[in-house]
C-alpha cells in the first residue's frame, strides 16, 4: 500500500531508505519502506506491536545481519552511502550508528570501562588522559557525570535502571556516532527517569540524528520532530510530528493515534 | 458530532467525547431559543418573555462552565489526539462563543424593556428580517456542528456577509429617522443596539462555523474580517 507523505522539505537527509523490505524465512516483516530521515533531529517510529517498526530500525545499523533467516532488500543509505554494500564493515558501521535498547544492558564492568570500551577497541584514544577525557565528556553529555564522577570504578550494573540507560547512552556516544537508534529506551523506566532520558534526547539532537521506536505516543509527541507510523509491515504515514498528531491524513493513523484500533 | 467510523478501544473515553459534543449541541439549542425569544420579545413588545430570556441566560453561563470543566478533565486524564483533540478544542471554543451569544440575546431582551416605554418603532420589521436571517444562520451552524457538515458551515459563513449588509443599511436608515425627528432618537438608538447585537451574534456564529471547519479538516479557517467590519464603513 502506498505511503502518505506530508509535503515537508527534508533538505538534510542523514538516513535514506528506499523500497526497504525485510523477510524472516518465508514471512514478510516489512516491505516497500521509503523514508528520508533528517539529521540533527528526532524521528519517532510508532505503530502497534508487530508492525515492523523495530525491524526497520534494525536495518539502519544492519542488526538484521545477526539473524540467520532475515533477508533485507532495498537500499539503506547514510550520507548517501549504501550501507548494505560488501565494502562496508558492519562493526565500523555500528560505531557510526549507535544503538540503545529497551532494557539497559551495561557490560559487567566498571562504569568507566563501560564507556571506555568502544573508544579502546576502535583505537579512538591515544593515551590514558585522552581516554579519561572521552569518558568524562560522554558521561556529561549523557547527563550522568554528576551522579557517578566519584565512583567510576564501581560496576555499571550497580546503578539504577534510569542511570544504567544513561550509561548505555554514554557508551554509545563515546565512539562519536552520527546516528543513534533507540528501541523503546524508556519502557523499563519510571516517569522521572523517563523524563531525564527525554530531556537528554532533546539535547542530543543538536549533534546527532536520532531515531526512536516507542510504544508511547505521548513520548513520540514530546520528543520527536518527525513521526513515521507503521502498520502490518507498511509505512502508512510520515510527516512532521505536530501534523501527525493533530491532523493525520490516513484513516489508519487516525484510528491508531486516537486509540480506536479494533 | 462524531467524525470517526470506529469506536474507542477505551469505551469510557469515547463516551466522554460523545457527551461533550452532545452538551455543546444542547447548549447551542438553548442559545438558539434565547436568540429567537429575545427577537420575539422585541417584535411583540413582550416584557415577560424578555425577562425570561434574561433569566435563562444564567443557565447558558452554567453550561459553559460545565463544558469547560469537562474539557479540562479530558485534557488532564485522556490526552486527546488528532480528531479527538480538535473536537475537544472546538467544544471549548464553541461553548465560549455560545456564551457570548447568550449575553447578546440578554442585551437585546434588556433593550426590549426600554423600547416598550415608547411608541412602536417603524423600523421594527426591518430589524425582524435581520433577526430571522441571524437565527437561520445559527440554525445552520449548529446543524453543521451536530451533523459534521462542512457545506452547512461554509454556507453559514457566507450568510454573515449578507447580515453585515443588512446591518449597514439599517444603520443608515435609523440615522435618517433620528435626523428627521429628534423624538425618535431614544427608541432609534435602542433599535440600533438591537441590530448591532444581532450583527455581533452573526460574527459569533461565523466563529463557530470556522471551528466546525477546523474539526472536520484539521485546517485553520483564516478570514480577514477587519476588511468588512460594518462599523468601519459607516
Amino acid at each position: 500500500m502506498s505511503t502518505v507523505y506530508h509535503d515537508t522539505k527534508i533538505e538534510n537527509a542523514k538516513v535514506e531508505l528506499d523500497n526497504v523490505g525485510v523477510t524472516y524465512g518465508s514471512k514478510t516483516a516489512v516491505s516497500g519502506v521509503a523514508l528520508r530521515i533528517p539529521d540533527r533531529s528526532v524521528t519517532a517510529f510508532i505503530g502497534p506491536s508487530g508492525c515492523g517498526k523495530s525491524t526497520v530500525l534494525r536495518t539502519i545499523n544492519r542488526m538484521n545481519d545477526t539473524i540467520d533467516i532475515a533477508r533485507v532488500s532495498g537500499s539503506v543509505k547514510i550520507d548517501g552511502e549504501e550501507i548494505n554494500s560488501k565494502s562496508v564493515d558492519p562493526v565500523v558501521l555500528r560505531a557510526r550508528v549507535g544503538m540503545v535498547f529497551q532494557k539497559p544492558n551495561p557490560f559487567p564492568k566498571s562504569i568507566y570501562d563501560n564507556v571506555a570500551y568502544g573508544p579502546r577497541i576502535h583505537g579512538l584514544a591515544s593515551g590514558k588522559a585522552e581516554l579519561d577525557a572521552i569518558v568524562e565528556t560522554s558521561l556529561k553529555k549523557a547527563g550522568l557525570w554528576n551522579e557517578v564522577a566519584d565512583r567510576l570504578d564501581q560496576p555499571g550494573t550497580s546503578l539504577s535502571g534510569g542511570q544504567q540507560q544513561r550509561l548505555v547512552i554514554a557508551r554509545a556516544i563515546a565512539v562519536s556516532p552520527e546516528v543513534i537508534l533507540m528501541d523503546e529506551p524508556c519502557s523499563a523506566l519510571d516517569p522521572i527517569a523517563t523524563a531525564k532520558i527525554e530531556e537528554l534526547i532533546d539535547e542530543l539532537r543538536e549533534n546527532y540524528c536520532i531515531i526512536i521506536v516507542t510504544h508511547s505516543m505521548a513520548q513520540a509527541a514530546r520528543v520527536s520532530q518527525m513521526t513515521a507510523f507503521f502498520h502490518l509491515g507498511d509505512l502508512v504515514e510520515y510527516g512532521p510530528t505536530e501534523a501527525i498528531f493533530t491532523n493525520p491524513r490516513d484513516q489508519r493513523t487516525q484510528d491508531y493515534i486516537t486509540g480506536r484500533f479494533g | 458530532m462524531n467524525t470517526n467510523t470506529q469506536t474507542h478501544t477505551v469505551k469510557s473515553f469515547g463516551e466522554e467525547l460523545d457527551r461533550l459534543s452532545d452538551d455543546v449541541a444542547r447548549m447551542g439549542g438553548l442559545v438558539e431559543t434565547l436568540v429567537s425569544d429575545c427577537l420575539q420579545a422585541v417584535m411583540r413588545r413582550d416584557g415577560e418573555l424578555a425577562d425570561s430570556v434574561i433569566e435563562r441566560d444564567r443557565q447558558v453561563d452554567q453550561m459553559e462552565r460545565d463544558i469547560e470543566k469537562r474539557v479540562i478533565r479530558l485534557f488532564a486524564l485522556r490526552q486527546p489526539m488528532a480528531t479527538d483533540l480538535r473536537m475537544t478544542i472546538a467544544a471549548y471554543r464553541i461553548s465560549h462563543e455560545l456564551e457570548r451569544v447568550g449575553d447578546l440575546a440578554k442585551n437585546i431582551a434588556r433593550r426590549c424593556r426600554v423600547l416598550n416605554e415608547s411608541e412602536p418603532h417603524e423600523m421594527t420589521r426591518s430589524v425582524e428580517r435581520m433577526g430571522r436571517l441571524v437565527i437561520s444562520q445559527m440554525h445552520e451552524v449548529l446543524n453543521a456542528f451536530s451533523a459534521g457538515s462542512l457545506d452547512d458551515a461554509h454556507s453559514a459563513m457566507k450568510t454573515d456577509d449578507e447580515i453585515d449588509e443588512i446591518y449597514n443599511s439599517l444603520f443608515r436608515e435609523l440615522l435618517t429617522y433620528m435626523m428627521e425627528d429628534a423624538r425618535t432618537i431614544s427608541p432609534s438608538t435602542q433599535m440600533l443596539f438591537v441590530a448591532k447585537n444581532l450583527e455581533r451574534i452573526g460574527d459569533h456564529n461565523t466563529n463557530i462555523a470556522e471551528m466546525v471547519h477546523y474539526v472536520l479538516t484539521g485546517e485553520d479557517w483564516r478570514r480577514d474580517r477587519s476588511m468588512s467590519d460594518p462599523d468601519r464603513e459607516s
